[in-house]
């Protein structure tokens, strides 16, 4: 009796199984369950690079997240209408200022004070506006680089506002990757390709 | 901010191809075909079995213990075998056609003996083709295909052959809308077949340009242009050549993507002061603010029109977030294995989410399971993954630096083919649906 009740459970599922899968010798493909991915594939696909090993089962579902201080938004100032056709563009004047960033950051760091002081400096002449251009390096994806270039651009606004600069006077511009100054692929490249670009704006007169 | 640009662009043309069926031996069977029902026969009875062990595997397992519903995926589901197919007869650009879109959709090219299907058929003069099951020693179609070009006719021979063996959605008439782009930095959107061939050139600005999204169902683009000196969002309608922005407010516009009924469009905007999720109707009007995080890009659609799926920074970490599209908590989704999240794209199905992972200099497209319980899977280096209707073919771009190609992958099998290409560094591909 003891012996067929723990025979019986055990054997039943598995003619079940047998059953159901059947003794038929067939070619078609069968997925195996929790196979971890191969790092090299076959035939012509190229091989992927070495992946990391794959995780147990998570829960299906993860909680929403509520966002905490460190997260939000700090743009505070919404962006200004300025008609750049309206402007004329000095490139020069503020050239030797450009700021850079560390990979993946819009954070303007402590040591590019003195290029900010010298560009609230040039600003005083009250007719003058400025447009920031953002830019990163190439280690990113086009769009979120377009949006960390003018994370970086708006950054620098919020940083002349704290030297007294009015935010309506700063347009913000991203070019994402588009416009490295140094087209190498190694980290000197890419640092110099960090940065935001100060452009003097000076009003067209209207016989411009 | 609205303008309106005429363009001088021919409006796009199609052929349009005609394919007669023969009935030849099994001519219930080949009825069958053509009204479209499912294939029986030994594919899907094996297959069936094989769900069936694998139910009770995990039913067994699971006894006693309290789950919630499991939905049967894994890494395993990405490591298939292809379908072994011969290919008889065929030469030239029919013979190229049906083996790029064959193999990106997960069939392989073997001798007749080790073959599960032949296909047999010429291309002299007109594209013919027969599909036979082997085991079932039974033809499937038999058909004659006239009209277009004869590069549209084997497209149609081959959407019939993967209609007839597996069932899903063709994508041999299917488009691509992508950028090209110079070393200087500005560019032109194209659209082409999607293997890349008959590319048409869509604007002619000089300027750089992003992004293009497909309207769905519809000849009609929106992407970013920066023709006016800043990056503004264009909604272009390829039939009439006429287009004009929808979002061009001070600061960025970029990143638009269209919901799945067209009516609305998501969009990344840095006008509050940092870029965040929009949302507008299909004209620009009714705009709506939809996130406040500090670094959102890259806003997707679900296939249900509920959630947008976008790139975030949640607790100092990069990830991928979704929110409801009608507004509400952002959520993270889990992408741990595959670091620096971004440029989502949700299958059409709703069981996938297409992503690029980015980890030094190395870019990997991935796949996420939509529901979560799955850790996301490599599937092949490069970036900006956009999924065909087929939910399982993805199209995305790969290479040097400044010289990027587009390539087609079929991620179940990991089978990829580079697209024929266009000049200049060809990115940001959105396949049209």
């Amino acid at each position: 009796m003891k012996l067929h009740s723990i025979v019986l459970p055990l054997t039943l599922p598995l003619v079940l199984l047998l059953a159901a899968t059947g003794c038929h010798k067939s070619n078609i493909p069968v997925t195996k369950l929790n196979k971890p991915a191969p790092t090299g594939t076959a035939d012509n696909t190229p091989a992927t690079p070495p992946i990391s090993p794959a995780q147990p089962i998570a829960p299906p579902t993860t909680p929403p997240v509520a966002t905490p201080v460190p997260d939000q938004n700090p743009g505070h100032f919404a962006t200004s209408d300025i008609n750049l056709d309206n402007y004329t563009q000095d490139r020069s004047a503020l050239a030797a200022y450009t700021v850079h960033f560390k990979f993946d950051s819009a954070v303007v760091e402590t040591s590019e004070q003195a290029n900010l002081s010298s560009v609230a400096q040039a600003l005083s002449d009250a007719n003058l506006k400025l447009l920031i251009e953002g830019h990163c390096d190439e280690r990113g994806t086009e769009e979120y680089n377009r949006s960390l270039g003018e994370r970086r651009a708006l950054a620098l606004r919020e940083a002349l506002a704290k030297l007294n600069i009015d935010p309506m006077r700063v347009k913000t511009l991203s070019f994402g990757k588009d416009k490295p100054v140094d087209p190498g692929h190694d980290e000197a490249a890419w640092a110099k390709n960090r940065r935001g670009e100060f452009v003097l704006l000076h009003p067209k007169t209207p016989a411009q | 901010m609205k303008s309106t640009i005429e363009t001088n662009l021919r409006p796009i043309q199609y052929g349009r191809v005609h394919s007669r069926t023969k009935c030849a031996a099994g001519q219930f069977r080949c009825a069958l075909q053509i009204l479209g029902a499912p294939l029986a026969g030994p594919v899907s009875r094996a297959l069936g079995r094989g769900l069936l062990a694998i139910l009770l595997a995990i039913s067994i397992l699971n006894v006693g213990r309290a789950q919630p519903a499991i939905t049967i995926v894994s890494t395993g589901d990405f490591a298939q075998k292809p379908i072994p197919v011969a290919l008889q007869g065929y030469t030239g650009e029919t013979l190229q056609v049906l083996q790029f879109d064959l193999y990106v959709q997960g069939f392989s090219f073997v001798g007749a003996e080790s073959a599960q299907y032949l296909i047999n058929g010429s291309n002299t003069g007109t594209v013919t083709g027969s599909l036979t099951d082997k085991f079932a020693k039974s033809v499937l179609f038999s058909r004659t295909y006239n009209g277009a070009s004869e590069r549209r006719q084997a497209h149609a021979l081959a959407d019939d052959i993967v209609a007839a063996i597996r069932n899903t959605k063709p994508i041999g008439g299917s488009k691509i809308a992508y950028k090209s782009q110079s070393p200087q930095g500005p560019g032109e959107i194209y659209i082409a077949d999607f293997d890349g061939w008959n590319a048409q050139k869509v604007t002619a600005d000089g300027a750089i340009v992003a992004k293009p999204a497909w309207v769905p169902g519809r000849l009609a683009l929106y992407y970013t242009s920066y023709a006016r000196s800043n990056p503004d969002i264009y909604y272009h309608n390829l039939g009439t050549g006429q287009r004009r922005i929808i979002a061009g407010y001070s600061g960025l516009n970029t990143s638009a993507a269209v919901s799945p009924d067209g009516s609305k469009v998501a969009m990344i905007l840095s006008k509050s002061g940092s870029p965040n999720v929009w949302i507008c109707d299909a004209s620009g009007a009714d705009l709506k603010r939809l996130t406040k995080g500090i670094e959102d890009s890259s806003p997707c659609w679900s296939p249900n029109g509920e959630w947008i799926c976008f790139a975030a920074k949640i607790n100092s970490r990069r990830s991928l977030a979704k929110v409801r599209a009608s507004g509400g908590e952002v959520e993270r989704l889990a992408t741990t294995g595959a670091p620096n999240p971004t440029e989502p794209d949700w299958s059409p199905d709703g069981k996938w989410i297409a992503f690029t992972s980015q980890a030094g200099g190395e870019f990997n497209v991935c796949v996420l399971a939509a529901d979560g319980g799955m850790a996301p899977v490599v599937l092949v280096s490069g970036q900006n993954p956009s999924w065909s209707a087929n939910s399982r073919t993805l199209v995305y771009n790969h290479g040097p630096a400044g010289h990027q190609t587009l390539a087609v992958v079929d991620v179940f099998t990991r089978q990829t083919k580079d697209c024929h290409r266009a000049a200049g560094s060809n990115s940001e591909p959105g396949w049209s649906r």
